[in-house]
């Protein structure tokens, strides 16, 4: 019911869209709080409307999927949670997706967080993964399968301390077990013994740094899930081969998740991307019209 | 000398860090762990100098009446609580075996952070988006060739970047290849990746050269200087 | 080992009571060899899958390279076994007898481990062993392991020079001699000539806009600390500006997001301020901490934007998602808005929402475009020949790698 009524209010939305663009081209442009208000529709009944949109998985995204399915049971992967709340709608899908595929891989995971609130979005998205009845059953011991090291302050520096001694920086973890404590730890020393990081950033430090103190000092090997804003700067990296795969936005989440074959929450939110990605280019249109309109006026 | 002393403390440690990079025997493979370290004892207390300020200037606001006394005095109050939960917790969690971090799932201050943190960080981020909307219908527009340019390739990533444009195509069984997905693709590829990759080589050399400024001691205008 | 053959005898005897107990059972003599055959496949099955996996072969032990001591790098060739094989074990002792004791454990597949926990100066020898696991009849895991393969002795050794990085150090000499040459001859009076940056020459008329008006002017010097070079070329920007300001008695304020930010930001104010000789008209309130949350800054930010509206508004340092939020509210409340950031990812916002943005390496050069010193200028010059080097490399790299003549990005490549 509340599917079909979203529909039709699209469906009026779209067409009062015709009408904006009639009154542009007769020389009235619109004010800009009503492409806010536009843009508000078009972002939320696509979510009541109950639809999702094939997602074609792209190169970049495969590579990183390719090199976490090369990683055999037993690895242990570094996983940094370098964001906060405002970035979890993009990034907490594809850490859910992530920490799903990595239990169900037996791979032991290692989180930690250059952001104070990361480790907790790890915890979340651990609780999220934990709801799955496959990993349910493994009965995954903290400690021994994975463990949560916490937040540490000092930006890059902390990856700079961490290649000579991850202790020196999480002498304690995030539930404060002293990190010798921990068996998962006991043959982790540096980056040497970590087989893959696995980094979600949405700005600084986050995954330029990674790549720039962890990959190239350290010789680590790492994949990263950015934000769609921070996304652009993080290609030069890939292309060098320093950065082994890239998850982009709310599509590359939706992308990871159609290749682990984990739906999640970013394979419910690209429709609703999408259709606020259309009335955009339709605003865009608009504006343009009003340009050239407002061009020919003043050359009249 | 209170210029001089900032002055050599910055250039003694500008060298020592651009050494350590090429020599890694003791003592300068150790030095930027060292440094680290400073750095983060004095962030961490520095955030007290701001929390302090913050409230000094606030309180100043209610007590002048100035007309955002209102905003200063929910500032105060937020501020305070929060430490008054995160403390509570933190000691709390001190005295249970074994120990409970402060921001550990079930806490108080965790409460905070997913019922209020959280959804007010989010509102903030979340208008990016309309802003996003009003910025490109205002700057995508065709004046001139370079600009028109800018336009498609706004115009391709945006419906490429989703499967806006490649539905039709799959849906009416036109194609199985998504191709306006795979063009986006390329442009974030290459002309994007090629673009970046010079603008930063530029900002690298900006950044050596004015290393190099300060290591030398000829820009000095961060520490007050001419 | 021992519960290997415990295991097998256990298999031969039921073997063999089953046999017998059939002996009187009324069963057909086929029925009779068809069990005997397939306790037989049960015994041989459980024989192979218990039979030791092959070792790693060409096992040895080298002093890692280009460190600062106490690492040695352990490399083998993986077994023959493949997939049954499910890791390494890897023992370390400081005599070639031993006793060796178990260090760590590698995954599958993996044909290296690197011993951080050696000791610099002392002779070590190592041993590498493969395992595998099976189940055994009592449906418990038993961990099967080959002989055991040694290396050594090694000794971990601090180095002087990191040979990964020549490369890059002959380039960061050449580049940085050139800035310093220009400096240098700046100095001596050479003249220097520097393209116009109109976000730079718009400052005074910003400045100017805010006085006939009567509003205040912000500025934003990014969200980042005092160890960002952005952070410090917004700083030092700030000092020009501070500098206009005081001389037309113009209010400036600057909100920032670190504390390290704000003392520095005060200090270059102050000076800036006596520089012009108006020491009195500072306040130490112009500099103001608000928050070192991203999106609480910003929301801050644009809160004051609304309510205050600014008449000029500089945003100079390093900006994230927030540059798009400050700068459309700034854009919306009619402010004249100059930014400058070396963020790649923000410089889109930026150009879209302000009136003059500097871009990347603009902002870098903009402290010593207002200073007008001839040494700061010089610095700019140097940098030029860097560019130049960089795109003379560019076009040969992309010539060579076309036509395959040579690998050059291969042999530039920093580890």
């Amino acid at each position: 019911m509340l599917s079909t009524v979203a529909t039709i209010l699209m469906i009026i939305v779209g067409l009062s869209m015709l009408y904006i663009l009639y009154r542009t081209i007769k020389g009235q442009p619109i004010e800009r709080r009503y492409v806010f208000l536009y843009i508000a529709l078009a972002i939320s009944l696509p979510l009541l409307m109950q639809k999702t949109a094939p997602v074609p998985v792209t190169r970049d995204v495969m590579k990183l999927v390719d090199a976490l399915n090369e990683l055999p049971p037993g690895s242990k992967v570094l996983a940094a949670f370098d964001y906060d709340p405002p970035s979890a709608p993009e990034l907490q899908p594809m850490g859910v997706a992530f920490m799903k595929f990595a239990f169900k891989h037996d791979l032991q995971v290692i989180i930690m967080g250059l952001w104070p609130q990361g480790p907790q979005q790890a915890n979340q998205a651990i609780l999220e993964a934990m709801k799955d009845p496959e990993i349910a059953a493994k009965n995954l011991q903290y400690g021994v399968d994975y463990v949560n090291l916490g937040f540490q302050s000092g930006n890059e520096f902390v990856i700079q301390s961490m290649g000579s001694n991850f202790k020196r920086m999480f002498p304690k973890d995030d539930r404060l077990i002293p990190y010798d404590s921990l068996p998962i730890m006991n043959s982790v020393t540096n980056f040497s013994n970590i087989d893959f990081v696995f980094n979600l950033s949405s700005g600084k430090p986050g995954t330029v740094e990674w790549v720039q103190i962890a990959v190239d000092r350290f010789g680590a090997k790492c994949g990263a899930g950015n934000t769609a804003v921070q996304a652009p700067q993080v290609y030069p990296y890939l292309r060098t081969g320093q950065l082994t795969g890239l998850l982009g936005g709310m599509s590359g989440g939706a992308e990871f998740e159609k290749a682990l074959d984990e739906e999640g929450k970013a394979s419910t939110f690209i429709f609703s991307q999408m259709i606020s990605h259309a009335t955009v280019i339709a605003f865009i249109l608009i504006g343009n019209v009003a340009f050239f309109m407002s061009r020919k006026k003043k050359k009249q | 000398m209170r210029r001089e002393i900032p002055l050599l403390i910055t250039s003694i440690a500008g060298l020592v860090f651009a050494i350590s990079y090429f020599i890694p025997h003791w003592p300068f493979g150790e030095s930027e762990s060292i440094f680290g370290d400073w750095i983060t004892i004095v962030q961490s207390f520095a955030i007290w100098l701001g929390a302090l300020n913050l409230l000094k200037v606030s309180f100043e606001k209610i007590y002048r009446k100035r007309k955002d006394s209102l905003y200063a005095g929910v500032i105060i109050f937020c501020l305070v609580a929060t430490l008054i939960i995160g403390f509570y917790d933190g000691f709390s969690g001190l005295m249970q075996e074994p120990e409970v971090s402060f921001r550990a799932p079930g806490t108080h201050f965790d409460w905070v952070f997913v019922y209020i943190y959280t959804p007010l960080s989010s509102t903030m981020f979340a208008m990016l988006a309309f802003f996003v909307a009003s910025a490109s219908y205002r700057a995508f527009r065709a004046r001139n060739f370079e600009a028109t340019l800018l336009l498609i390739a706004a115009f391709f990533v945006m419906g490429g970047r989703v499967p806006l444009f490649d539905l039709p195509l799959l849906k009416l069984g036109i194609s199985d290849v998504p191709y306006f997905s795979l063009f986006a693709d390329w442009i974030m590829s290459y002309p994007l990746t090629g673009g970046m990759t010079a603008i930063m080589i530029g900002i690298a050399l900006g950044i050596m050269s004015s290393s190099l400024r300060i290591i030398l001691g000829i820009e000095r205008s961060h520490v007050g200087g001419a | 080992m021992n519960k290997k053959y415990t295991s097998c005898s256990l298999l031969l005897c039921s073997l063999f009571l089953t046999v017998f107990l059939l002996s009187f059972s009324p069963v057909s003599a086929q029925t009779e060899q068809e069990i005997i055959d397939s306790v037989n496949t049960i015994v041989s099955q459980q024989l192979e899958k218990e039979k030791s996996p092959a070792p790693p072969t060409e096992v040895e032990a080298v002093d890692k390279p280009n460190d600062g001591g106490g690492a040695v790098l352990i490399n083998w060739t993986i077994s023959d076994d493949g997939a049954d094989i499910k890791g390494y074990i890897i023992s370390r002792s400081e005599s070639e007898q031993g006793p060796f004791h178990d260090i760590s454990e590698s995954v599958q597949g993996s044909d290296s481990y690197t011993d951080n926990k050696a000791i610099q100066g002392v002779t070590y020898y190592y041993q590498v062993k493969s395992y595998k696991d099976i189940l055994d009849l009592n449906n418990e895991i038993q961990r099967i392991t080959s002989p055991t393969v040694s290396t050594g002795p090694v000794v971990s050794t601090a180095q002087w020079f990191n040979t990964d990085r020549a490369w890059c150090l002959f380039f960061v000499l050449i580049i940085s001699a050139a800035i310093i040459i220009f400096i240098e001859k700046a100095k001596k009076g050479s003249s220097v000539y520097v393209r116009k940056i109109a976000g730079i020459d718009a400052v005074d008329e910003a400045v100017g806009r805010a006085t006939e008006m009567g509003r205040k002017i912000f500025y934003i010097p990014g969200i980042q600390d005092m160890n960002d070079v952005q952070t410090i070329a917004g700083i030092a920007i700030l000092g020009r500006v501070g500098q206009l300001a005081a001389t037309y008695e113009t209010w400036l304020e600057v909100p920032v997001s670190k504390s390290l930010v704000m003392v520095t930001a005060r200090e270059t104010l102050k000076e800036a301020y006596t520089q012009v000789g108006r020491p009195d008209s500072f306040q130490e309130a112009q500099v103001h901490y608000l928050t070192d949350d991203q999106f609480g800054y910003a929301a801050a930010i644009d809160g004051m934007v609304v309510r205050e509206k600014p008449a000029t508004i500089f945003y100079m340092g390093a900006f994230f998602a927030e540059s798009l939020i400050l700068a459309e509210t700034g854009n919306a409340a009619g402010a004249i808005q100059i930014a400058g950031t070396a963020m790649p990812s923000q410089l889109p916002f930026f150009v879209a929402s302000c009136d003059y943005t500097l871009i990347g390496e603009e902002l870098f050069a903009a402290s010593a475009y207002l200073s007008k010193e001839p040494r700061q200028l010089g610095s700019l010059k140097g940098q030029d020949v860097g560019k130049a080097i960089f795109m003379a490399a560019i076009i040969l790299g992309v010539i060579f790698e076309t036509f395959g003549i040579w690998n050059l990005s291969q042999i530039f490549l920093v580890k």
